[in-house]
């Protein structure tokens, strides 16, 4: 071992680590840039064009944007994906929480994680192919129907496919599953310890809840809520297929810019504005979100 | 006691209710995929695997299943690989600008596919024909970051001090990457690997915008979809959904057995 060089072995062998660091990161990081980074940066700039007759124009213009803020029916459309994300969220929350709570604290150890493993298993069916499996169920002489024309409750069958509520069913389905998995994870985190302090030191069972296991399980409620919103906002299958043609989503509007009108421009400014409401609700929800991952 | 049976009713309902909501689509789908008769609705008659039958002599159907194995092969391959380079980059070596790179490459986790295929699309397709090329490119995108998620926690320091323990009984750095880091990490590899197929396999919107006349088995069944209920895309979501269930049953079994009850 001797090294007879005038830059010190030890900048030397500093100098062939940061280049093997860097060969091996390579692959990854320029895939990454060459089809994720520049291909969505490239949509920032197609947006700032006009679609002119057949071509797009060579001219910096915010005028999709314009069009976006004055035509009713591409504003109707982020409106409705707002509202349709919002009761997503607040629904599949609801339903989450209590399973994924009751799994934690009130099956048996030794059944939880089979529990839990029956619970989200559906989660791995395609969307497509869940989606078409909810028109099934919904048809007007489906499963649902029929049970109820059966039992009398009904003398007409409900029209329950194609609608607004439909599309909202098939995302709470999903993401009840999603939203019990994130808030299981951060019950399950809790110490024990904690819930029995509080009740020694007096707290009801509601207190105690609310005081000390409410307050830890935020973070998985979080990551829940966020994965809603980022799923929501951008899914063209479940509106496109369960919600049929009325009150439009963003995605459905993308679609039909790219699909029947050709116009890439204003389907570039639509994904704009859809990236826009996911980084702010990430701005709003990053704290919580990086006290989960510490 | 009575508080006690009546506390153990209530879990119970609220088990069995919430089950029987999130399989009820799943059980539909399934049943009537066997039903004899036009329309897959009540009362359920059969059973009967005339639609199995049917959709597998379908060539538009089995050729896009074909498509489908080669992509969700080939793109979780490339995911992997690329993961396990930069995981092992980024946890053994001094790469300047460390965080930005980790930041970079989970980032596409945040954006919607719609968008990443949209990207996809007006950027490159004067360049890339639509192909199944196209969509293994648009799914290692949305893979990496979830392959690199679940392989870079694996290189933590107890991986650290095997492969320093290598090399001090003289192991040259390819002899520890591949006699020691990947059979110690070839559990996560493989999970890593199941996921991200069964990912691809499920996935449509990417593939519905870059495959063109060579769509996987979600874009063809997407065209089905065109006829109304139908006991035949019964038959072909059954399979697709059963060959998901499959992976997912095979990392939760097999890969994370041993996983204490956390």
């Amino acid at each position: 071992m001797t090294l007879t060089t005038t830059v010190s072995p030890e900048k030397l062998a500093e100098r062939r680590e940061r280049r093997q660091g860097l060969l091996l990161v390579a692959p990854a990081a320029l895939w990454t840039l060459a089809f994720f980074l520049i291909p969505t940066l490239a949509i920032f700039w197609l947006s700032l064009f006009k679609k002119i007759g057949g071509r797009i124009g060579d001219e910096l213009t915010l005028a999709n944007y314009e069009r976006f803020a004055t035509q009713g029916y591409f504003r109707e459309s982020l409106f409705n994906s707002l509202e349709l994300t919002a009761i997503v969220a607040v629904i599949s929350i609801c339903l989450a929480y209590p399973l994924a709570a009751t799994i934690a604290f009130r099956v048996a150890p030794r059944l939880r994680r089979l529990c839990l493993m029956l619970a989200v298993l559906p989660f791995w069916t395609s969307y497509v192919v869940r989606s078409y499996a909810w028109l099934l169920v919904l048809a007007p002489n489906g499963v649902v129907n029929q049970a109820l024309l059966s039992t009398g409750l009904l003398s007409e069958p409900l029209t329950l496919s194609f609608t607004k509520g439909a599309t909202i069913l098939g995302f709470v389905h999903f993401f009840t599953m999603l939203g019990t998995l994130t808030i299981y994870a951060s019950l399950a985190r809790i110490n024990p310890r904690l819930i029995l302090a509080a009740r020694d030191l007096g707290a009801t069972q509601w207190q105690t809840f609310w005081r000390v296991v409410f307050p830890l399980s935020i973070p998985g409620v979080v990551a829940g809520v966020f994965l809603i919103i980022v799923v929501t906002i951008g899914d063209y299958v479940t509106p496109q297929i369960l919600g049929g043609n009325n009150e439009l989503v963003l995605p459905q509007t993308i679609i039909m810019q790219i699909q029947r009108r050709a116009d890439i421009p204003m389907a570039a400014a639509l994904s704009v504005s859809m990236m826009l409401v996911v980084s702010l609700a990430y701005l709003l929800m990053a704290r919580k979100l990086t006290a989960e991952r510490s | 006691m009575n508080g006690r049976i009546s506390s153990a009713l209530i879990t119970t309902a609220i088990i069995v209710i919430a089950l029987a909501f999130i399989y009820l689509p799943v059980v539909t789908l399934v049943l009537f995929s066997v039903h004899d008769g036009r329309v897959p609705v009540p009362p359920f008659h059969g059973p009967t695997l005339e639609w199995y039958g049917r959709i597998l002599g379908n060539a538009r159907v089995m050729s896009a299943t074909g498509s489908s194995i080669v992509v969700g092969l080939v793109s979780s391959v490339i995911s992997v690989a690329l993961a396990l380079l930069a995981g092992w980059g980024l946890s053994r070596h001094r790469v300047p600008g460390r965080k930005l790179v980790e930041a970079l490459l989970l980032m596409p986790l945040a954006v919607s596919y719609l968008i990443v295929g949209i990207g996809l699309m007006v950027s490159f397709s004067d360049y890339v024909p639509k192909s199944i090329g196209f969509v293994v490119i648009g799914h290692v995108v949305l893979n990496l970051p979830l392959a690199f998620a679940i392989l870079y926690v694996q290189f933590d320091t107890a991986q650290a001090r095997l492969e320093a323990a290598a090399r001090d009984l003289g192991a040259s750095e390819m002899q520890v990457f591949f006699r020691v880091t990947l059979p110690s990490l070839k559990i996560p590899i493989i999970a890593a690997f199941a996921l991200c197929f069964t990912f691809s396999w499920d996935e449509f919107i990417v593939a519905f915008l870059l495959s063109g006349f060579d769509p996987t088995l979600p874009v063809v069944i997407w065209g089905l979809l065109r006829t109304g209920l139908d006991p035949q895309t019964n038959a072909a979501g059954t399979l697709v959904f059963l060959v998901s269930i499959c992976f997912a049953l095979f990392v939760e079994l097999f890969l994370f057995r041993k996983k204490p009850n956390d």
